[in-house]
């Protein structure tokens, strides 16, 4: 059996998405830039899918900016906004410490060159909360980034809370949606959004193109000099057939959201319930503000690299925040910043579910995991020193 | 292309030599879980033979392989020949290890010397210091 639960990682294509796209390679190829009809005609599935966008967010067309990916938006957000708060004199940035590194990076590039960076703790709960964000605000804060979700252990931040909190404040709001757009019902007016950053193939949608909403009157800068498109704010020819895949599986999945994230909590929670019973395992992430797919866990006494590659064998596709797999000496940043030691972020598994996996599937990762997670132990030197009292356990 | 060589996965899902020895005559562990690979070898001589050794690994699928490969290829051969053991060896005999894996082979050729040394203090033999890896001020895990 292949069951693929990896969909944090990246999704698969929903037929949807692909058709809105092959006719954009096949007939509709024109520069949306050019003056002839063909080009103009090209312009308007552009604007066309703008439009769809804005729709799903609650913002307006001309709010929202294509960009080539997640990250490209968390950078022209982030960037941007220090830009905006050097010429203030404010160059105080807060954020949390779990974000993506499409965030952390940028930030420390700011850092070096002179910016301030405040990283919320998430040991709590594993998660922040508004209050923390209120109270780590300075008269020189420029910008509040933290993520709607979070992509290794799925809790959900208190968004439209942080939102408010900024706005009494008068800082701008960014926030790396990435994870939530498509799975959560977002408003970026009501939740006082100032930036959100999404991409397209988290939900669905095609790689390689993602947006970047702006409220209109917050200046953005380019990342990227050249032509005039994105209304002068991104160079570059349109992604049309890309834009076009993305809109189209946006729209869907907002349109299914409810049906979809009833199956998939449902998925979700059979697997957790399920891996819970494995002696000396702890969930990850926040357990009630929780990503409707996310499943994540840390087991003691194995390595999170040999735990994939078994499942990998029995069919099963995962990721794992363990060094191994990400080829440094250390262990997730997201598990060492909600409290798990080295020792345990090493042995750590994420499944994430979708509404394409099914119960059947569910349950084969059920009969997987325990077994390898005990095959595993029983040949590991540290299980055995917890086994005989030699060293203690910690979950 | 896979992650790793056919060997490498043969040795990983079904591991040669796994376990440990009750009243082994050199035991030695290499490693921590804080950089994520711990590699213990238990050794059984005699006669300055190796009459039988066994592993047991917490780390990743390159570690677990390197473990059982090392052991597969000092069983039975004297403590001269174990010593003699490379890492380079034993990831030839993998048929290859991904740059940033070749330490896993590294903590294989450190385990069995750090259980020959053992052997060798354990029996008061005197022995050449200059062999034996200074696996606790290592940088790779004690950086
Ligand atoms: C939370 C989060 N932010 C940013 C990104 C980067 O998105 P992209 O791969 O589209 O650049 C990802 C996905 O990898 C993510 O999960
Ligand atoms: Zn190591």
């Amino acid at each position: 059996m292949f069951v693929y639960a990896d969909n944090a990682a990246t999704t698969k294509m929903s037929k949807t998405a692909i058709s809105a796209m092959t006719d954009y390679y096949e007939n509709i190829y024109a520069n949306p830039s050019s003056l002839h009809t063909a080009g103009q005609q090209a312009k308007e599935a552009l604007e066309d899918a703008r439009a769809r966008v804005a729709a799903c967010l609650g913002c307006e067309a001309r709010e929202i900016y294509f960009t080539s990916g997640g990250s490209e938006a968390d950078n022209q957000a982030i960037l941007s906004a220090a830009k905006l708060g050097a010429m203030k004199g404010k160059k105080h940035i807060i954020s949390t410490a779990f974000e993506h590194h499409a965030v952390l990076h940028t930030l420390n590039k700011l850092e070096k060159e002179g910016y301030e960076i405040t990283l919320l703790d998430v040991s709590q709960g594993h998660n922040v909360t508004a209050g923390q964000v209120a109270e780590a605000i300075r008269p020189d804060t420029c910008l509040v980034t933290c993520m709607y979700a979070n992509n290794e252990i799925g809790s959900v931040l208190p968004v439209a809370e942080i939102g408010k909190v900024c706005k009494e404040k008068g800082v701008l709001f960014h926030t790396d949606a990435v994870q939530a757009v498509g799975h959560l019902e977002i408003d970026v007016k009501k939740q006082n959004i100032d930036m959100l950053s999404l991409s397209g193939h988290k939900f669905h949608g095609p790689k390689g193109v993602g947006a970047l909403y702006v409220r209109r009157g917050v200046m953005l800068s380019n990342l990227i000099e050249g032509g005039a498109q994105e209304r002068g704010k991104r160079a570059g020819t349109e992604n049309i057939p890309g834009i076009r895949g993305l809109a189209a599986a946006l729209e869907e999945a907002c349109a299914n959201m409810e049906e979809n994230n009833k199956k998939v909590v449902a998925l979700r929670d059979k697997l957790i319930a399920g891996l819970s019973q494995i002696p000396h395992s702890a969930l990850n992430g926040d357990p009630v503000n929780r990503l409707p797919g996310n499943v994540s866990f840390c087991f003691e006494g194995i390595e999170g690299e040999s735990l994939l590659l078994m499942l990998d064998a029995l069919g099963i596709c995962a990721s794992s925040g363990s060094a191994c797999t990400s080829g440094s000496l250390d262990p997730s940043h997201v598990l060492l910043a909600i409290g798990r030691v080295h020792d345990v972020a090493h042995g750590s598994l994420r499944l994430s579910v979708c509404h394409y996996n099914t119960e059947e599937e569910i349950e084969h990762i059920l009969a997987c995991v325990p077994k390898v997670v005990q095959n595993l132990r029983n040949m590991s030197p540290v299980w055995r020193d917890l086994q005989t009292g030699k060293r203690e356990y910690i979950l | 292309m896979a992650l790793y060589s056919e060997v490498v996965m043969d040795h990983f899902m079904n591991p040669r030599n796994v376990g440990i020895i009750e009243n082994a005559d050199g035991v030695g562990e290499v490693g921590n879980a804080k950089c994520g690979d711990i590699m213990k070898i238990y050794l059984k001589i005699e006669n300055d033979i190796i009459e039988d050794v066994k592993f047991e690994t917490f780390g990743c699928g390159s570690a677990i392989a390197s473990s059982s490969m090392a052991t597969e290829m000092i069983k039975g051969k004297s403590i001269e020949n174990a010593l003699s053991l490379t890492n380079k060896a034993v990831a030839e005999a993998l048929e290859g290890l991904p740059a940033h894996k070749m330490h896993c082979s590294v903590l294989a050729e450190e385990a069995i010397k750090s259980a020959l040394k053992n052997y060798y203090e354990k029996n008061n033999i005197p022995y050449d210091k200059s062999q034996f890896p200074d696996c606790e001020n290592c940088a790779h895990c004690h950086e």
